[in-house]
């Protein structure tokens, strides 16, 4: 009779010899033989585990015998509860949960007569405690939320770029007119900030030369692209991703994150994926010497939306 | 009372364990108890391992990780880096990024514990997701366990948001860039987003709070959370009892299985050594998260064809496949673009998650108690519902590696990206029928799975052939394998008709 349909019994106060307390294995002894080479096995790649550490070897040794050596005294730990352990099936009888009529009454009249005796007599001092209580958590909860940082005020409107700001790569050399081939594009920052989060994280800015002449965007950014250079916020409208991906000839900037593609030769207007709006583009000067400047900041907030926004 | 405490110790039978035990019954009073535990009979059957594996890989997480904060500094401060790994050497590099690096080549066995840690928590993610899958489609779920599901869907969201922050504490270039989009997707709440992103990050992104604030969630808050809904799920589980599938002597009423001493002990013992030693062996021989080759976090620097872990994925995809729809008309911007795939449809899902056990109740009208579990084809709705759900998020988990497959495949981005739109909404469509199908005419089989009966063929003397079916086999007699009656979903009256009288389980509540 197979184990599945053998009737399950209680375990406790069965005879020793009763069937349900016999192994499931049909030859124990040859069973027992294989646990005990896998323990062996086991035994040895722990101990393995210990020289390999002691002997610093390479760490997939490391993990190799640790590996190893703990998978086989594991699977020799199951064989040995499923086959040489009492093989069942056993059974026990689930207890209903619920309590009787009687105790749940009690339980609900302890609650709602003791509580009803306490509150219903006494409602002014309860609410004035629920009252203090609750201007407590209120009032402890700013202190604790407020001095976790700053409020944002206008911090997400503004860049570091601003009138005569010079570009600079991520050296801190400044970009001359004649630097920069035709179709090359570079990661300028306001000098000085070339190294910092702020201007890492915030006004990183790529640079591309798209001509030999003077390079309108769009209608409006008439003087924004001397000598052919033009300037657009690093940041993805999308998610804040630094727009890393430049496609030479289609003219197209593309954000590795979500691939949403900028024609930057179109005011950076998004041409694909998920960006809802062009890349912000920095109005750009050349100053006596023939270093590049910008004009101003940005003329919107950069990267992804946020609320306040507001064009 | 005090004669007791005099009187000579007899010799006990057991020996010295025997009186030992009755030292600790005296103080503790837990013979009783502990007798009842050591016949705890638990059911047998491979699915109820793969909550096993959450519970071992989550041990497995925590002896890995307290090893890793033994030598990780959760610093943003910069440092100049002098080890072993010459691309880097002479660099400015985040403390964090440094001990990181350092943890992986000059820790001795850092790297194996990392990569442990790592893929530990791959693993623990990955089962409770199936884990759930087993309890969800077997209507593990139903009263009287309904809490414990609950539970379950926490640890998920929790374990979730516990493998994102630890991904983060490297500080390399990846996790920096999901940090920056995690600030991204923050920022996209309408009113409250900008204030919260502030406070979480202590100023403007990147800021120097983030590392630190990371770490402490990452190995205090959460994992004390976790521990103690793991032994809420633990104990709700000892309390009601594990549910079994219907089979030969087993009913609402009873366990059938193996007893927890000895032979739940040892093979659930052994099975934590396999869990352990296999992580231990996939941090041997499977890289993963080789923070040296990404190099160290910088904002304005970023990486190609990178997706996040898998967990991750399918809110990546639903960014991806989200066209572009912001509001913005009425002096204020809601990035919908960003706003719908990563907060609203999230936050939908798990509300669904959750909600689901008093959903079915309202559907079905079934207030009974049940410990016998489903087959999936016996509820053809619930299990066509979360078929539907499954392939939903895998068609979105695909979509998070749009680029990839466009590359793989040669074919333009555009075209995958359509292919992705269009393909999340037809897939739902289709599965859900078809799943419907497939578990309607599985219920037809009256028996399946049951040996055929013979059919004797005898000739009478006037020459007739008769064929008379044989009897039912023995093994075969009893009924807990029939498909029973079920409570559906508000089910037209033909879908139940053809299923036979219940013969065990669930009953329709009467009315």
């Amino acid at each position: 009779m197979s184990d599945a349909n053998r009737t399950p019994v209680a375990i406790s106060g069965l005879s020793p010899d009763d069937p349900h307390l016999q192994p499931a294995a049909r030859r124990p002894e040859l069973v027992e033989r294989v646990i005990a080479v896998l323990f062996v096995f086991g035994i040895v790649l722990c101990l393995g585990f210990g020289v390999a550490y002691w002997q610093n070897w390479a760490p997939w040794t490391l993990g190799a015998t640790m590996g190893g050596g703990l998978s086989l005294l594991g699977i020799g730990l199951i064989a040995w509860g499923k086959y040489l352990m009492p093989r069942g099936p056993f059974v026990e009888e689930r207890h209903e949960l619920a309590n009787s009529d009687a105790d749940r009454d009690a339980f609900a009249a302890a609650i709602v007569e003791r509580g009803g005796a306490v509150v219903k007599r006494r409602k002014f001092l309860g609410g004035l405690l629920g009252t203090g209580l609750g201007i407590f958590g209120v009032v402890a909860a700013f202190p604790l939320i407020r001095s976790l940082g700053p409020l944002p005020k206008g911090t997400l409107f503004h860049t570091d770029w601003s009138k005569g700001t010079y570009l600079v790569d991520i050296t801190g050399r400044r970009v001359h007119v004649s630097d920069m081939t035709l179709g090359s594009i570079v990661t300028v920052f306001p000098e000085g900030l070339q190294d910092s989060d702020n201007g890492q994280a915030v006004d990183q800015t790529v640079l591309i030369r798209l001509s030999n002449q003077d390079f309108t965007t769009m209608k409006g950014r008439e003087s924004w692209g001397p000598s052919g250079y033009v300037a657009y916020s690093k940041l993805c409208t999308h998610l804040g991703c630094p727009v890393g991906l430049y496609e030479q000839e289609l003219e197209l900037l593309v954000c590795p994150c979500h691939q949403s593609m900028f024609n930057v030769a179109n005011g950076a207007m998004p041409t694909f994926g998920p960006a809802p709006r062009p890349l912000p583009q920095l109005p750009l000067m050349v100053d006596a010497a023939g270093y590049l400047q910008s004009q101003s900041d940005f003329k919107e907030p950069v990267g992804p939306g946020f609320w306040e926004r507001n064009s | 009372m005090s004669d007791k405490k005099t009187k000579a110790a007899p010799t006990n039978p057991y020996g010295k364990i025997g009186a030992a035990l009755n030292e600790l019954d005296d103080r503790l009073g837990v013979a009783k108890g502990g007798r009842t535990l050591l016949d705890k009979v638990f059911p047998d059957h491979w699915s109820f391992m793969l909550g096993e594996i959450a519970l071992y890989s989550f041990i497995v997480l925590l002896v890995t990780g307290i090893f890793l904060t033994l030598y990780y500094v959760p610093s943003s401060a910069l440092v100049t880096y002098h080890g072993p790994y010459l691309p880097l050497v002479g660099q400015k590099i985040s403390e964090a990024y440094n001990s990181s690096v350092n943890l992986s080549f000059t820790v001795r066995g850092g790297l194996l514990m990392r990569q442990m840690h790592h893929w530990a928590c791959d693993i623990f993610v990955g089962s409770i997701l199936v884990h759930m899958a087993r309890v969800f489609f077997t209507g593990a779920f139903r009263k009287p366990r309904e809490l414990n599901w609950t539970i379950g869907t926490t640890l998920l969201v929790l374990s979730i948001a516990e493998g994102f922050l630890g991904y983060s504490l490297p500080d390399d270039l990846v996790s920096g860039t999901g940090i920056r989009i995690a600030d991204s997707i923050i920022l996209s709440i309408p009113v409250v987003g900008t204030y919260i992103s502030f406070f979480l990050f202590g100023g403007n992104f990147p800021g120097t709070a983030v590392i630190p604030r990371f770490f402490i969630i990452h190995v205090l808050l959460i994992p004390l959370i976790l521990l103690g809904l793991v032994g809420a799920h633990l104990f709700l589980l000892v309390r009601q009892k594990h549910t079994q599938f219907p089979g030969k002597g087993r009913t609402e009423k009873n366990v059938v299985g193996t007893p927890m001493y000895p032979v739940f002990m040892a093979k659930t013992t052994g099975f934590l050594l396999v869990v352990g030693g296999a992580i231990a062996l996939l941090g041997a021989f499977a890289q993963i998260n080789p923070i040296w080759q990404f190099g160290f976090y910088d904002a304005a620097r970023i990486s190609y064809a990178v997706q996040p872990d898998f967990y991750m994925g399918f809110l990546d995809g639903a960014l991806r496949i989200m066209p572009a729809w912001e509001f913005a008309n009425f002096g204020h911007t809601i990035a919908l673009e960003v706003f719908l795939p990563s907060v609203v449809f999230p936050g939908i899902l798990f509300t669904l998650v959750y909600a689901w056990p008093a959903i079915e109740r309202k559907f079905t009208g079934d207030n009974e108690l049940h410990n016998l579990l489903d087959r999936p084809s016996q509820r053809p709705k619930r299990t066509a519902a979360g078929v539907t759900v499954l392939s939903f998020l895998s068609i979105l988990f695909i979509a998070s590696s749009t680029d990839v497959v466009a590359n793989y495949f040669r074919v333009s981005l555009n075209t995958v990206l359509w292919e992705m739109r269009i393909l999340t909404v037809l897939v739902p469509l289709i599965t859900y029928p078809v799943t419907l199908k497939i578990c309607r005419e599985m219920m037809g089989f009256q028996g399946a799975g049951k040996r055929k009966t013979t059919n004797v063929v005898t000739r009478t003397t006037e020459g007739e052939y008769v064929a008379v079916a044989a009897p039912v086999y023995v093994d075969d007699a009893h009924h807990e394998l029939d498909a029973i009656r079920v409570p559906t979903f508000l089910a037209p009256e033909e879908e139940t008709a053809n299923a036979v009288e219940p013969t065990s389980g669930v009953r329709r509540a009467e009315r």
